[in-house]
């Protein structure tokens, strides 16, 4: 892999850039790999790579309908954060945040990665109660999570001038998540594409899986593409907000439901907002982006949907929320939204797990996956390898669905 | 020297109404009708901007939403951070200055940047910036980044507001081929919707020079624009941009400044049976060495300033085209009194069409512009042969560049309808619509006017007849415009370091950072859009977007149409928040629910807590002197030891009606219900699905086929979701009939020992001895000479009466019981005790105890589980729960071994308090006034195993060990509560 650094550059300034290799090969489609993963987004890029890298299997195809880094991770509000409810959630989601904190030196590929600070404004006592409850459990994993005065929130979000005392949801604290992250979400694909190719991943774009194929026995044999029949004994699917179209190609049924999500940026503007703001009692969140937008994203539209419109209302009931709180944000304009969809189990945990296929696995429900890119990549990778869970995953097979012991991590209501 | 650029006589300016404006700190006149652009084109400027990564001197390139490159800060009360400089109209002590440039555009600091541009390629960040760490560089790129700063505060004067619109047809554009639809569709009858983003109706007809019937365009339009006003089903906005096309036909239109009052920004959703997209098309930039630089502008913006503005970009100039729509425009020029020094048409050969109109001027066909010279303003362009040759120098300071027109396909494309490439005009044009929806015009790549008129003519009338009118055959006007040809030129190639052709002159994307995009495998549009960030900024690359898309394809070898676009998103053109919000904030957004009692806590000195479905309710009413702990000990021992009241009006409360409601009552509680006789409730659990307690509440019977049912005060709308979902998926045979009645019953519960004797003090027709009216039934009569019904229902544990009457009675009877309640020392109660009391009786509450983790079996509750019933909701999954190994946890009550110490609520319990994983969780922590100690609630681990065994909530610095003991604290018997 060609290493990137100042010096790497200087020298190619010199003559022009013209010497830059490429970040990945397009190499030729074989009919037969060990492993297909299906779908080249963040989940499926990161997988690809621990494979590689952790368990020495590079007869891997990563085959992408699209372009590669095309799927959710490539409209993404990046927040990366583990303030998590669970025993089962926490440690999980703390690796991925350490993970992902040495990723630019693991890539050699500048991730952009910015540890600011997620802040929560909590409007309403059950909200403060719900995440003071995650505090301590928090802590016992080592992540950080500390409640603060209205006063102390207001100095760390000057731009926050909505919420007083005669507001409809006055401000009555907040918490302070300091392993909380952004980075560049293209870059992550970027990042694990070019390491995985590295290292003899294959990465097929434009090759759209048709169906999944199993044998005479049941066990997955490949998949049908528009390129062809692909082969191999092991295949993960990796397509967030597709993963039951895909699975029940192979007459798969899963505790998952497609539903609908936006976000949307302003204009770029100068530094205003140094942290991650999150108001989950108003129903929105967002940071600045290095390019000065604000990356805002809200609440899903929680009627079920493959669809990625824009839900007007919804949208509407997001800024009208973030108005309240920002007032000054009035005058900041609305450059560029988008609509996708994600899939989500009933308890809002991920589901990365062997299937009743053989050889067919399956990582999706991800709700927020984006921050768990790296210990999902990494984990998965070792079920796929190994064939048995990896410690930090393994409260997240679909076995938690026979007896229905479901990892909550939708809050502590229980109206969902 | 200001005269010079303003020609004496046109324009479709007022010259009586000179305003005066500040750009960059100097004053500049301009006129009414004016935009920035324009009046500081009339003004001589040229340095109006400077560059984003390289900050090069920029000037102003187009004259609308396409302008790339120069973007304007507002200050004072218009505060607006990014303003493409062509859409702001001046008025009189406008404040303007051009954004991310320091100390000023003319002279930039940052400009330094420029020497080190072969360092910071496209893409370099992702190569450097890693060492010690990105958190070292990212403060110095915020800061470099970003364009104008945000407003500070919210508009200081005026407001926004939202209006929704039902149309037949709705139009988007009021060019020619918008107003010739709204003529025709407004003429057969229908409803007809027409907003145009300008402030003044014509489209292209503003900036040319065309004839329709033999008369000036712009008297067609204005004649047009006259008929349209007398139409009653017709409405026309200028100033409206629609933004966005969603599903099921509705679109959002941005109206600015629509009245001289107060409103700044209306947005309208309109919701229209068909969509007309008459959005026309968008000049496209053409691609040479130093093509940014000041002077260098797009040959219709040009032709808009001298006809629409009367002002004068350059006096000597040199035309760069790919296409004819270029002759026209530089016969206006010449009639506008600029010296055109040439023509450089790419093309071998040129139309005599073309050429007759430009008489006397020199046309180099088959040439190319290679580069512009000059820093702060051209000063010459060199030209050569495309095919090569020498380059040949021409003197001038306005290069007027067309790369041809990409029909505006935002609108269709955000509608999901699909794109194709139409290599004849080279452009992507509409293909398969998704929606009702009909393109027309230039929108569609028809270019002439004629086309224009013609496809107007013709959606306007099959829109209206698909909605019902019939427009009979329809009168297109006669037009004198020429046809449209062209060759696609998607860059120029410069040998050598003869400059900078850029790509995206907003983000400073060159030809150079896309080539080393594409070398380096970042091959997919979309690839190079994100590694280039070509296309990303405010103008979300109208004019350049395209020539990226052929120079991949280029790169590639392949045609256009497989290299495809990026996707179209709306919004079309940036649209404020505040706008889309309207007046929906605060109040508006979350509407206060209020009962008739809330203005007397307030009076009477409550704290008031946001307690779930918009509701307030007073959390306690403190007294001076007294600390939380104070006031809350003294309404808890007022119901302990005497008599309390609450308001417990926001309860969701359902009144359900049927011949099936007993049944249906049995299917959504755990226990049965139909049993009851009339006059008598019970307390049940409502499961989800999943076999998880969704809610709890008491179901009363009134008569054999009407029940009244009680929720928890949050879930109330989520219960009535739950009941109808069921009633119209799974069980839509049965005739239950559901109504709130939340807000037609208040009550106010009085309890504690005294209860009776102020029920009784208040006077009442109810016997209210135990044997006749005991716990779990109602009774309805009179109370305080009030029709009412009184439930015997407790949340406190203690005799309660909750005394139900007509809201508009509500406040008769608080008053009456307070003051019947005198003499017992009655307190009012606020939510804060009722927690206490709650948790001293081990009474279980949603967002504790019921995290939507448990079953009724974890909370020690089997006796709600029927065995009887055959099945109930949620049923299966809690036996399914219930055969598999996983360890429950379950309530039990938390006594901390020091009485004086509080656990705080949400404590993990640990085995011996140390940090691993978790045992359980304290659920609830409280004072209780009976047990005069701190006592609590938790769920741990076969809790009901180990009463008596210790428990360690674990903190930050330590653990709290508590006795693990029954989840019960006062009265064990509930004899105090059925007394």
């Amino acid at each position: 892999m060609q290493n990137y650094s100042i010096l790497s550059l200087a020298r190619n300034a010199v003559c022009s850039h013209r010497n830059w290799r490429q970040a990945w090969r397009s190499p030729p489609l074989k009919d037969r790999y060990d492993v297909i993963v299906i779908g080249a987004g963040g989940h499926g890029l990161a997988t690809a790579y621990y494979l590689a890298k952790e368990f020495g299997i590079t007869g891997v195809a990563v085959v992408e309908r699209g372009w590669l880094g095309g799927g959710n991770i490539a409209r993404n509000t990046v927040t990366i954060r583990s303030n998590y409810m669970r025993d089962e959630s926490i440690p999980f989601y703390v690796k991925s945040v350490a993970m992902f904190e040495g990723l630019t030196r693991e890539l050699n590929f500048n991730m952009m990665h910015s540890k600011r600070t997620m802040v929560d404004v909590v409007q309403t006592y059950p909200k403060m109660r719900e995440l003071r409850r995650r505090q301590l459990t928090m802590d016992i994993y080592g992540a950080t999570y500390e409640q603060i005065s209205t006063a102390e929130l207001r100095r760390r979000i000057p731009a926050l001038t909505g919420g007083g005392a005669d507001a409809r949801l006055p401000i009555i604290g907040g918490m302070v998540h300091t392993d909380a992250a952004v980075n560049r979400h293209d870059a992550v694909a970027w990042g694990y594409a070019r390491a995985a190719d590295a290292r003899g991943v294959e990465i097929h774009q434009q090759t759209a899986v048709k169906a999944l194929i199993r044998d005479g026995q049941g066990a997955i044999e490949g998949v049908e593409t528009n390129r062809g029949t692909i082969r191999a004994r092991k295949v993960v699917v990796a397509v967030s907000g597709h993963t039951t179209s895909v699975t029940e190609t192979a007459g798969l049924r899963l505790p998952l439901r497609t539903m609908n999500l936006t976000a949307f940026v302003s204009e770029p503007v100068k530094p205003l907002v140094d942290v991650i703001v999150n108001c989950p009692d108003s129903g929105f969140y967002f940071s600045q982006s290095d390019k000065g937008e604000m990356v805002i994203g809200g609440a899903p539209d929680m009627g079920q949907s493959f669809r990625r419109d824009i839900k007007q209302h919804v949208f509407e009931d997001t800024v009208s929320a973030m108005l309240s709180l920002f007032p000054a944000f009035k005058k900041l304009k609305l450059m560029r939204q988008w609509g996708g969809h994600l899939d989500i189990a009933h308890d809002a945990s991920p589901i990365m797990s062997k299937t009743d296929v053989e050889g067919l696995f399956v990582t999706a429900g991800w709700w927020g996956g984006y921050k768990a890119i790296p210990a999902g990549g990494l984990t998965l990778a070792h079920l796929v390898a190994k064939g048995a869970p990896h410690p930090l995953m393994a409260p997240f097979t679909l076995d938690r669905f026979r007896h229905l012991d479901f990892i909550m991590e939708s809050g502590t209501t229980t109206a969902r | 020297m200001a005269h010079d650029y303003r020609r004496p006589t046109g324009g479709r300016i007022d010259r009586n109404r000179k305003l005066r404006f500040h750009f960059n700190g100097k004053p500049y006149d301009g006129f009414e009708g004016d935009t920035l652009a324009s009046a500081l084109i009339a003004n001589g400027v040229s340095v109006t901007a400077r560059s984003f990564k390289y900050h090069r001197p920029r000037g102003i390139v187009g004259s609308g939403v396409e302008e790339p490159a120069s973007l304007v800060e507002l200050e004072g009360a218009d505060a607006s951070a990014n303003n493409q400089i062509t859409t702001v109209a001046i008025r009189s002590g406008l404040r303007a200055k051009s954004v991310n440039c320091w100390p000023s555009a003319e002279f930039d600091l940052g400009a330094i940047n420029q020497l080190f541009a072969r360092l910071i390629p496209a893409g370099f960040y992702y190569k450097t910036f890693k060492w010690p760490s990105w958190h070292l560089f990212e403060p110095i790129i915020r800061r470099a980044a970003g364009l104008a700063a945000a407003p500070s505060d919210p508009p200081a004067h005026g407001h926004f507001e939202a209006r929704h619109a039902h149309a037949d047809v709705l139009i988007a554009g009021a060019g020619p081929s918008g107003l010739m639809a709204a003529l025709v569709a407004g003429r057969a009858g229908a409803r007809v919707f027409l907003a145009d983003e300008a402030t003044e109706a014509g489209g292209s007809l503003l900036s040319r020079t065309l004839q329709i019937d033999g008369r000036p365009a712009m008297d067609w339009v204005a004649d047009a624009v006259a008929e349209l006003a007398m139409m009653d089903n017709v409405t026309h906005l200028q100033n409206a941009t629609v933004w966005a096309y969603r599903e099921h036909n509705l679109v959002v239109v941005n109206e600015r400044k629509p009245d001289h009052g107060a409103l700044l920004e209306r947005s309208w959703r309109v919701r229209a049976r068909k969509v007309i997209c008459a959005t026309g098309a968008i000049e496209r930039a053409m691609v040479f060495a130093n093509n940014d630089r000041p002077g260098v502008m797009l040959v219709s913006a040009v032709q808009t300033y001298v006809n629409r503005y009367a002002a004068i970009p350059g006096n000597r100039a040199v035309v760069f085209t790919n296409n004819d729509s270029a002759y026209a425009a530089a016969a206006d020029m010449a009639a506008a009194g600029i010296s055109i020094a040439a023509i450089v048409d790419c093309r071998d050969s040129v139309s005599a069409r073309n050429l007759e109109q430009v008489a006397g001027i020199e046309v180099l066909a088959g040439h190319v512009v290679t580069a512009a010279k000059g820093r702060k303003r051209i000063r010459a362009v060199t030209v050569s042969r495309r095919d090569g040759g020498t380059a040949r120098e021409i003197r001038c300071d306005l290069l007027a560049h067309s790369g041809g027109w990409n029909p505006a396909v935002h609108l269709f494309s955000q509608s999901r309808g699909t794109l194709r490439y139409d290599p004849t005009i080279a452009c992507f044009v509409p293909d398969v619509p998704a929606q009702p929806t009909l393109s027309v015009g230039a929108a569609t790549g028809r270019m002439t006017l004629a086309d224009a008129l013609r496809t107007g003519a013709e959606a306007g009338s099959e829109a209206a007849s698909a909605c019902g009118f019939d427009s009979g055959p329809c009168d297109v006007p006669e037009s004198d415009d020429i046809a449209y040809t062209i060759e696609p030129l998607w860059r120029v190639d410069t040998p050598g370091p003869s400059g900078k052709a850029f790509l995206d002159i907003q983000n400073d994307v060159s030809v150079d950072d896309v080539l080393l995009a594409l070398r380096e495998g970042y091959s997919n549009v979309e690839h190079v859009k994100r590694y280039t960030t070509g296309g990303m900024g405010i103008d979300q690359g109208k004019t350049g977007n395209i020539n990226i898309i052929g120079t991949i394809a280029q790169h590639h070898g392949v045609n256009l149409r497989d290299v495809g676009t990026t996707t179209f998103r709306s919004p079309y053109t940036p649209v404020s928040f505040g706008a889309i919000a309207g007046l929906r904030e605060e109040s508006v957004l979350f509407p206060y629910r209020h009962t008739p009692i809330t203005a007397w806590n307030q009076a009477n000195g409550a704290v008031m807590y946001e307690a779930g479905a918009r509701w307030r309710r007073p959390g306690y009413f403190p007294r001076e002197g007294e600390s939380f702990q104070d006031t809350v000990n003294r309404e808890c021992r007022a119901v302990r030891e005497r008599v309390g009241v609450y308001d417990g009006s926001p309860l969701g409360t359902f009144e359900l009606k049927g011949r099936d409601v007993a049944r249906f009552l049995d299917f959504i509680y755990t226990n049965v219900m139909s049993n009851l006789k009339p006059g008598n409730g019970r307390y049940g659990l409502m499961l989800s699905d999943d076999g998880l307690i969704l809610d709890d509440g008491v179901a009363f019977r009134i008569d054999e086929h009407r029940w009244v049912v009680s929720t928890s005060t949050g879930h109330a709308d989520a219960i009535h979701q739950h009941m109808e979902k069921i009633l119209q998926t799974l069980r839509p045979d049965w005739q239950v009939y559901v109504t709130t009645v939340t807000s037609q019953w208040n009550n106010a519960t009085v309890c504690g020992p005294k209860a009776r004797e102020v029920m009784t003090a208040l006077g009442t027709s109810i016997d209210l001895s135990p044997e006749s009216f005991p716990f779990m039934s109602f009774r309805d009569g009179t109370v305080a000479g009030l029709p009412a019904r009184v439930m015997r229902v407790s949340f406190t544990g203690e005799l309660s009466y909750e005394v139900n009457v007509a809201p508009r009675h509500m406040r008769m009877l608080w008053d009456r019981v307070m003051k019947a309640g005198a003499s017992f020392d009655i307190e009012p109660v606020g939510s804060e005790a009722s927690h206490v009391l709650r948790v001293e009786k081990g009474f279980l509450s949603l967002g504790h105890e019921v995290d939507g983790t448990v079953d009724p079996y974890d909370l020690g509750m089997s006796w709600v589980m029927s065995k009887t019933k055959a099945d109930f909701l949620g049923k299966r999954s809690v036996d399914l729960r219930r055969q598999g190994s996983r360890r429950r946890r379950e309530l039990v009550g938390l006594l901390p071994l020091d009485p004086n110490r509080a656990i705080p609520e949400g404590a993990p319990l640990t085995p011996g308090g140390r940090k691993e994983a978790t045992e359980g969780v304290t659920t609830a922590c409280v004072w209780s006034v009976v047990q005069n100690r701190w006592v609590g609630l938790g769920l741990i681990e076969n809790g009901r195993t180990r009463h008596g065994e210790t428990a360690y909530a674990r903190l930050k610095d330590g653990a709290i060990p508590a006795i693990i003991t029954a989840p019960v604290f006062h009265d064990l018997e509930g004899e105090r509560l059925r007394s």
